[in-house]
């Protein structure tokens, strides 16, 4: 650690302690003392006090209350969507509570500080990083080929989404076209996936507001999905099955019996969860005009999926930039009205059906031919070549360690993953091994919109606004 | 492709925008700001991506725009460390107009001797996070962000591990009452 080279941080450090200038502007100043409110400490240095107590997260902790309307915008106290007006308690009854990391219901950990009135939430600061494990980092480290098992563990729920995107983003640099029957193939697996990822949002969303048994059946049915992926893929979780090129391996014979009665069981499990829950009135009162964000809110935070339709956007990547031949099937975008927690909850269960149409229509249409692309650069020759031919072993041998190279450029690629877009910025050098992965991850955006849909609530509604945002903190730590 | 998409597909716009297409959105942008480099990559799939590039003392200025000319959405903003390159880094930021469907790319190449860009959190309130990020795993400064502080790592690491010259290294796991490994 202490040989690697650091930056200038400790300018950085001498800048925002400056003491603001006579004569500059009020506003200037205004931020100076913002930045000057929390001290960014560099290893080397003295220790600030804070560091002394080791739960303090010091700089990344909720900020003192200072009036400020740059700091209105993040809080999301601007809109007037909120239910809970009382601004007559006394400022010292407020007390600051930690929900997190460690907590059944944070879906992972995710540490929420959240300043509460009573029984009001006031503010919220959204902690993150206790599962950052540097992916983005590692991905420049591995090549091209291998790159598909690091981001498929990312979002962990939605890991063929992950594996497409990065796929396409490659592919789109390699200028290779890929198979008709791989592209229906990706397709299949990505939107099956889709309803074993709202399967477990289902799942999680019952128990946290007290559906006990939506718990037991949302995890039924997502095991269904899951026996089929490892049937396919061999694995139940980050498969690295979709790969640049095509697939790793072709569909198993009687994928058809399998998928056929997935398509029986999951439409009847999706009808009996509406039973459960669409006349529960408890489920109604916790979730209807609970956790609301607007279309503009969406639009700022960059918030699409499931949240973004909820609100009435009718915004679909599948739609208005189709990829993997997506735009070969007939679906349609759900969308809500409020932009509430029950309005996210209905948007969901349709788009299972919906996914389950593309899947009957892939089921019904899948091509014949190749499972991956046969240009030679990318794909290795066929196991009977590599018996015959010396230099087809060499070339074999040659894609798996030193890798493909990719053209030199920058490309974006994104996906409609469960959880709203993934994006994908890769660099490529003309290398075997990425300059640069950023991946633009879908929860992040969600995350970072929580004190948005919390502010001014009830901390008995947290929980359910929180499971409704479905952050996968594996996609925003990465 | 974008402008080809049925108006079926697009929720809650005015009718005024629908009429547009995306090459309208991108041509308005280089009438206004035609000293500005703009490019366009054509993927051998999917829609072509329009990139444009802009000195940082411009960007605020130039997203401001962008987004009132209709990149309503904010999608991304991330860093690049180019390393022999100069300027060294880069900071790319992605909008994303609904109607019509358009992408837009801005690239903001980034000194190293001082590594600094005005916050757009005055634009776009969702770039407060990536630009934590890009703060924490790049060292890059974004005057005017109302909490500029590391997002994914402690507050006591050391360096910005993103940067080209920060090697992968291991870092040794110290477990409670454990003795310290050397």
């Amino acid at each position: 650690m202490s040989d690697t080279p650091h930056l200038p941080s400790s300018d950085l450090e001498a800048q925002t302690t400056d003491p603001p200038q006579d004569g500059q502007p009020a506003a200037a100043s205004q931020e100076e003392a913002r930045r000057a409110s929390h001290v960014v400490w560099v290893s080397g240095t003295e220790e600030p006090s804070w560091m002394a107590d080791s739960t303090d997260e010091g700089a990344q902790e909720i900020l003192p209350d200072v009036a400020d309307p740059a700091l209105d915008v993040q809080r999301g106290t601007q809109v007037a969507d909120d239910y809970v007006e009382d601004d007559t308690a006394d400022e010292d009854e407020r007390q600051i509570i930690n929900l997190g990391p460690q907590h059944p219901s944070t879906h992972g950990v995710l540490r929420l500080q959240l300043e509460l009135e009573g029984e009001t939430i006031r503010r919220v600061k959204p902690i993150i990083g206790y599962l950052h494990t540097g992916m983005e980092k590692t991905a420049e480290t591995l090549t091209f080929l291998q790159g598909a098992t690091n981001v498929t563990r990312m979002d962990y729920l939605a890991p063929l989404h992950n594996e497409l995107c990065y796929s396409l983003a490659v592919e789109q640099l390699l200028g290779v076209d890929i198979p008709p029957r791989a592209s229906a193939i990706r397709i299949l697996m990505t939107e099956l996936n889709r309803v074993s990822s709202h399967l477990l949002w289902l799942a999680t969303q019952g128990m946290d507001i007290g559906a006990i048994s939506m718990m037991l059946y949302g995890w039924r049915e997502r095991e269904s999905v899951l026996s089929f992926f490892e049937s396919v893929t061999g694995l139940r979780m980050n498969h690295d099955y979709i790969r640049p090129g095509g697939v790793a391996a072709d569909l198993h014979d009687g994928w058809e019996h399998e998928v056929d009665s997935l398509l029986e069981t999951l439409p009847a499990g999706i009808a009996e969860y509406e039973e459960i829950l669409n006349e529960n009135p408890i489920f109604l009162d916790r979730t209807q005009g609970v956790g609301i964000i607007t279309r503009e809110e969406c639009l700022a935070y960059g918030i699409g999926g499931p949240i973004a339709r909820a609100t009435g956007m009718e915004w679909d990547l599948r739609k208005v930039f189709p990829y993997s031949g997506i735009d070969l099937y007939e679906f349609d975008v759900p969308t809500g009205t409020h932009g509430d927690v029950w309005d996210r909850y209905l948007v969901r269960l349709e788009e299972m059906r919906q996914s389950l149409r593309i899947v009957r229509q892939v089921l019904e249409s899948m091509p014949a031919g190749d499972f991956r692309t046969d240009d030679r650069k990318v794909t290795p020759p066929p196991r009977k070549r590599i018996d015959e031919s010396m230099e087809a072993l060499i070339h074999h041998f040659k894609i798996f360690t030193e890798g493909f190279k990719v053209p030199a450029g920058e490309v974006w690629q994104s996906v409609e993953s469960p959880r709203g877009e993934l994006g994908m910025y890769l660099v490529s050098d003309g290398g075997a091994k990425p300059w640069r992965l950023h991946v633009r991850a879908p929860s992040f955006a969600a995350v970072q919109a929580l004190p948005v849909m919390l502010t001014d609530s009830l901390v008995a509604d947290m929980i359910a606004t929180l499971a409704s945002a479905d952050p996968v903190l594996g996609d925003v730590d990465r | 492709m974008s402008g080809t998409v049925e108006q079926s597909t697009l929720g809650g716009a005015d009718r005024e925008s629908v009429k547009r297409t995306a090459p309208d959105l991108i041509t308005a942008l280089k009438q206004a700001y035609s000293d500005l480099e703009f490019s366009r990559f054509q993927p051998n799939s999917g829609p072509a991506q329009d990139v444009v590039t802009v000195g940082p003392e411009r960007l605020v200025e130039l997203a401001a725009f962008a987004r009132d000319a209709g990149f309503e959405m904010f999608v991304d903003l991330c860093g690049v460390d180019y390393l022999r390159r100069d300027p060294r880094f880069e900071v790319v930021v992605t909008l994303l107009s609904l109607t019509p469907p358009a992408r837009l790319r801005i690239k903001v190449p980034v000194s190293a001797s001082r590594p600094s860009v005005p916050s757009l959190t005055g634009v776009y309130a969702g770039s407060n996070f990536y630009e934590r990020e890009t703060y924490d795993l790049f060292g890059i400064d974004f005057p005017g962000h109302p909490d500029l502080s590391r997002i994914l790592l402690p507050d006591d690491w050391e360096g910005h591990p993103l940067r080209k010259d920060y090697a992968v290294g291991s870092v040794p796991v110290q477990f409670k009452d454990a003795p310290r490994s050397a």
